[in-house]
């Protein structure tokens, strides 16, 4: 046991010393990208997820628990989206920079205003957000301020790199706010168009666009469309009929897709983040072809 | 910087891991009063139906020294309806340095039990995690997992036989994780073990039981993930007692009481499957461990309550089994899983004054499909055939729900 005892210390002593460019855990592509904006090729950006993965199912990964021990800064979108796997990382990974309320750890979430906020909190609601609908990084109007807290903070943490992360900050947020009205404009033919989502993933999105939600896929927040569910909505569509169909591309498509044969709406998958299709190479694009593809649903 | 300001204050008050219960009582977010540090509160229920062909009672493990001291869940339950176990979990940060987390187990018939209570340090720094309480020990894959995470019913014969279901200690742990691609977790840890295969009373000052265990792990493109494991645990035993059916009238029981060591070593592997990493619609797990146990010291056998065939003996006993057992789930569609378990030990050799145990490989067969309404409820449908006692296949048929209500429980690897 003692001489097990002194390897031991020996092999934890051998990895104290470090100093490489700052290394960056990303819960989420699109945070991915905003950091890659900003800092470039001056920090190390782990991805613990990609755009075809659903989040909130995600496991503590042993290949996530090895990132999440060496970063010096969490960057995820928080308000509880990774609940079932982030909070595990952190308290089991031996890593202090990175805790909740240290400079280490940011929630991209909570920097802006969140919808969806429910008023009523009970699980036969479904699995709620009490902290509001996580899904922010798809009303463009919302990436710009939280890029700013992250040069911010990125800038506390490796103050050499300051001065270049604020000027990528500022050549960044002058694309971007430029890039806001061109899409307003594309998307202009989207506003009162009627829209049945699968979950509430893309609330940010309607909202933005002016796209009203008339229904939901699964009949409450997390369970599976059931057959009698459909059959409801199937009812609903002679009333009140959607122009378009939408669920993420990690959502089972069985669902929009029977609906879709019947009601001759037609069904699409919408990127919530960066790879979620291969339109969706980066921020921008992300944007491009979320919009694209609802236009040509709409149109078809 | 307004932003960033409020930010660094949300980020202070609002994402602490205790918060999770508390937005709960408060929708808007608006922390006051004395019920804002409440802590994160989960309550586990399950239950089950079981149809046994065999009377439960008369569980035994052939050809090993198991029973009496064995702990929750070594027999196969009670026939017909039953609650299994309810589970009170309690977290919550205690400072910036400590987390506590307790785990409050009552059983059906009224007992309470501090199943798990301990406290992990949140500050250290390197990679380094200290634990000290109560805590399930790290060895191999499913000890350290909680009844409620299982993906059958009961544990796997090998865990039953050899590590009494699962081992916990009351003592300290300490885990480093290196700074690698590469998942490698060491981890070592002692104090008391809480049961089989020590005894349940305490032996000596200092540490009576210590193990230690290397874990490693990682992903294989988007869609694989696997864990592996290696470890060894060493326990001290003071008069240990156990019956097992006489090897000379199977309608009779004998007494054994152990003095001596064990030591244990456990080999775990995990592999996982889901389609781009994705395990909503469909997923695949596989998992497989092995457990080799040695033990020597001496062993008192006393049958003069039964068949009185041989009396009461003491001599050395020293004896060296093991066991293994290999399982496949796969989640077919969204809500529903099914899968296989087989199980396997081996009496393996032992030497004693005269033949007492039982020269004999116990199995069982395992399938189970299971349905998951949401994250918080599942029912599951299991059937074994057990053949742990020589000559006595039982027959298990369980119906089994276990919810959870509250926090939202962490998901595991």
């Amino acid at each position: 046991m003692k001489k097990l005892m002194l390897i031991f210390a020996a092999l934890v002593l051998s990895t104290v010393a470090n100093a490489a460019p700052l290394r960056v855990f990303s819960c989420e592509p699109e945070w991915s990208a905003l950091i890659a904006e900003i800092a470039g090729d001056r920090v190390n950006i782990y991805t613990a997820t990609t755009g075809r993965q659903d989040v909130h199912k995600i496991q503590p990964r042993p290949s996530l628990m090895a990132a999440a021990r060496r970063a010096d800064l969490v960057v995820c979108t928080g308000a509880d989206f990774e609940i079932g796997w982030l909070p595990v990382l952190l308290r089991q990974a031996g890593n202090p920079r990175i805790q909740p309320g240290s400079t280490g750890y940011i929630e991209a979430a909570m920097l802006v205003d969140r919808i969806d906020i429910p008023t009523r909190l009970d699980r036969a609601e479904g699995d709620l957000h009490p902290q509001g609908n996580p899904h922010v990084q798809l009303d463009a109007r919302n990436i710009a301020p939280i890029a700013r807290v992250l040069a911010e903070r990125l800038g506390e943490l490796d103050p050499g790199n300051r001065a270049f992360f604020e000027q990528r900050l500022a050549d960044f947020s002058a694309r971007w706010n430029e890039a806001i009205p061109r899409w307003e404009g594309r998307a202009a033919p989207l506003k009162g168009v009627p829209v049945i989502q699968h979950e509430m993933d893309f609330n940010y999105l309607t909202r933005w666009l002016g796209m009203p939600n008339v229904a939901m896929l699964e009949p409450k927040a997390g369970l599976p469309p059931t057959a009698a569910h459909l059959a409801g909505l199937l009812e609903q569509q002679k009333r009140e009929p959607a122009k378009v169909i939408v669920r993420a591309p990690y959502q089972d498509a069985r669902a929009s897709n029977w609906l879709s044969e019947r009601t001759q709406v037609p069904a699409t998958a919408l990127p919530t983040t960066i790879g979620g299709t291969s339109g969706a190479q980066d921020l921008f694009s992300l944007f491009d072809d979320a919009i694209d593809r609802l236009l040509s649903a709409v149109a078809d | 910087m307004s932003l960033f300001r409020s930010g660094a204050i949300a980020a202070s008050f609002l994402l602490a891991p205790a918060v999770y219960a508390q937005a709960i009582a408060t929708p808007a977010g608006i922390l006051s009063g004395a019920n804002a540090f409440n802590p994160a509160i989960s309550l586990i229920m399950t239950g089950q139906y079981a149809d046994l062909s065999e009377e439960p009672d008369g569980y035994r493990i052939g050809g090993f020294l198991a029973g009496g001291e064995h702990g929750h869940g070594f027999g196969p339950g009670e026939r017909g309806f039953g609650l299994g176990r309810t589970e009170l979990a309690i977290s919550a940060n205690i400072d910036p340095f400590f987390r506590g987390e307790a785990y409050i187990t009552f059983d059906s018939h009224g007992g309470a039990e501090v199943e798990q209570g301990y406290v992990t340090t949140l500050a250290l720094p390197s990679g380094l995690t200290a634990r000290f309480g109560r805590y399930l020990s790290g060895i191999g894959y499913v000890n350290e997992q909680h009844e409620d995470f299982w993906d059958f019913v009961d544990a796997p014969l090998a865990y039953k036989a050899l590590l009494g279901t699962q081992y916990r200690h009351d003592g300290v742990q300490l885990k480093w994780i290196a700074p690698t691609d590469l998942f490698i977790e060491l981890g070592v840890e002692g104090g008391k073990g809480l049961g089989f295969p020590a005894s349940e009373e305490s032996v000596k000052n200092g540490f009576s039981s210590g193990a230690a265990y290397l874990h490693l792990g990682g992903d294989v493109g988007d869609s694989h993930s696997w864990r592996a494991g290696g470890a060894y645990l060493r326990t001290r035993a003071d008069e240990r007692e156990n019956d097992n059916i006489d090897i000379n009238d199977p309608d009779a029981l004998v007494e054994f009481a152990f003095t001596g060591k064990s030591r244990v070593w456990v080999a775990d592997f995990v592999w996982k499957w889901a389609p781009l990493g994705n395990p909503s619609v469909r997923n695949f797990i596989f998992q497989a461990e092995y457990i080799q146990r040695k033990e020597s010291g001496e062993l008192a056998y006393d049958d003069t309550a039964g068949s009185g065939a041989l009396g009461a003996l003491s001599d050395r006993f020293r004896a060296s089994q093991s066991g293994w057992y290999a399982q496949a789930v796969y989640q077919f569609m969204p809500r529903w899983r099914a899968g296989v378990r087989y199980d396997r030990v081996d009496s393996g050799t032992v030497e004693y004054a005269a033949p007492v145990l039982a020269d004999y490989e116990p199995e069982r067969k395992t399938a189970m499909v299971d349905f998951s309404p949401s994250e918080f409820s599942r029912f599951r449908l299991q059937y074994a055939r057990d053949e742990s006692r020589p000559n006595l296949p039982d027959t298990q048929i369980y119906l089994q729900y276990i919810v959870s209500v509250g926090a939202h429980g962490a998901h595991r690897f």
